[in-house]
């Protein structure tokens, strides 16, 4: 049977990681969502040095781990002078990370607008920003909102990495209480329900959307 | 920064270990999580009543928790309830365990992504519904599964880095035993370790999306 009294005991200890948790999450999501569109901008314009600098960044970083992106923030600055605390490392290695998988599916979604969308906005006369503001944007925001959610999703459990640096996020906290507490099974149980109310409705938010979107088609 | 220190002959057969390490962990994982993902997929597919929900709830579980939490689970907490496993045979289980819910969601959109004509055509010829999965549903979906399978063994093995946290000897682990040596050899050994999990995966995408495009 599960201890619940050490989740009463420490309530204000997890409340600080799960602030955390959170925290980092929806400032590393507004940061990659920036930098994510940038991204996904410099692929698809007409100017090819900005179309190789796009790729390359989306290549590289979506097959290197996590853990090294925040590491490199975490020590590899550092080393030439850079220093952050742990939890804005972390931070800034998640929206490094992420990024590069936003600006796959913003780039996915506007191309998954039909060509001709295109071509008929510039024919009538709008310049090429015009179009993508008017035009394209607009249809491409529907297609891309899932995928960014389940991006937003991946992110939540995606924070945990800062527990491998100090973070101060969920899984800092857990493992801070289960040095004091001695029992780890317990708190544990209780750090992945905290997970889990924050993923489920998230997961169950995306899943509705798809549904309905696919029906919208 | 000292690129000729961090990549002394001893630093890079090190670092060559950890990352077999790495590799044998992936690969071992995902032939498990393959075999799994295929028999929940299967389970939840064909609506076996009862198992069907359970695995429902404990794959929507898995799935929405962090990878890195399972590995703690499994490292730290299953010898509280008698249950003692090495770092290797934790970090392997924790993969396993996260890769098989996600694997079995592939499995299972897979097989619904074949059209049901397909089902009613065998049965009507005479097969049982076993042998229609068999022979003619899984054969199908199985091809259809190859790229997102691919792009989950990539995942994989980017994340095996996170067994870090129990000190399983893989290539970050003993990249940041290196680090540790001398601050100059930071950069240098991320810079390298970042072009290893580069090469390996990016040879993996590129397969994947070959495969993509071959069947269209």
């Amino acid at each position: 049977m599960l201890r619940f009294s050490i989740l009463v005991e420490h309530w204000d200890l997890y409340m600080q990681g799960f602030g955390h948790t959170i925290k980092a999450s929806v400032l590393a999501l507004i940061g990659s969502l920036a930098l994510g569109t940038i991204i996904a901008i410099f692929r698809i314009a007409p100017i090819r040095p900005l179309n190789w600098i796009g790729t390359a960044y989306v290549e590289f970083i979506r097959n290197i781990p996590l853990v090294l992106i925040v590491f490199v923030f975490f020590m590899g600055l550092p080393a030439v002078g850079i220093r952050f605390d742990s939890f804005t490392a972390g931070t800034l290695g998640l929206m490094v990370y992420t990024a590069a998988f936003i600006a796959e599916a913003i780039r996915s979604g506007i191309q998954a607008v039909p060509k001709g969308q295109m071509e008929a906005a510039r024919s009538s006369g709008l310049t090429y920003l015009q179009a993508m503001r008017y035009v394209i944007l607009p249809q491409a925001v529907k297609i891309v909102i899932p995928p960014l959610g389940n991006q937003f999703i991946n992110l939540v459990k995606n924070s945990s990495v800062l527990g491998v640096i100090a973070g101060l996020d969920l899984m800092y906290y857990g493992d801070l209480i289960s040095s004091k507490t001695f029992v780890t099974f317990d708190v544990y149980i209780f750090v992945a329900l905290f997970y889990l109310v924050l993923t489920i409705p998230l997961s169950l938010g995306v899943g509705y959307l798809e549904r309905r979107l696919l029906k919208a088609r | 920064m000292d690129f000729a220190g961090a990549y002394a002959p001893a630093h890079l057969k090190f670092l060559l270990q950890g990352f077999l390490v790495t590799l044998e962990v992936a690969f071992i994982s995902i032939v498990l999580s393959f075999i799994f993902g295929i028999v929940i997929g299967v389970i939840r597919y064909t609506k076996i009543p009862v198992l069907s929900q359970l695995l429902a709830v404990l794959v929507e579980t898995i799935r929405n928790l962090p990878l890195l939490l399972i590995i703690f689970f499994t490292y730290f907490a299953l010898p509280e309830v008698g249950l003692k496993l090495d770092k290797l045979y934790a970090a392997i289980s924790a993969l396993v365990i996260f890769e098989s819910a996600m694997l079995s969601e592939i499995v299972r959109s897979g097989l619904q992504s074949i059209d049901k004509g397909q089902i009613e055509a065998a049965r009507s010829s005479g097969l049982t519904y076993g042998q229609t999965l068999w022979y003619i549903i899984l054969p199908q979906a199985l091809r259809r599964m190859v790229p997102p399978i691919v792009s989950q063994f990539i995942s994989l093995l980017k994340d095996t880095s996170l067994a870090i946290v129990i000190s399983l000897p893989e290539l970050m682990n003993h990249a940041q035993i290196i680090n540790g040596r001398n601050v100059n050899f930071v950069i240098p050994i991320f810079i390298l370790v970042a072009f290893m999990y580069f090469i390996v995966n990016y040879s993996l995408s590129l397969v994947s999306r070959r495969l993509e495009y071959r069947q269209r």
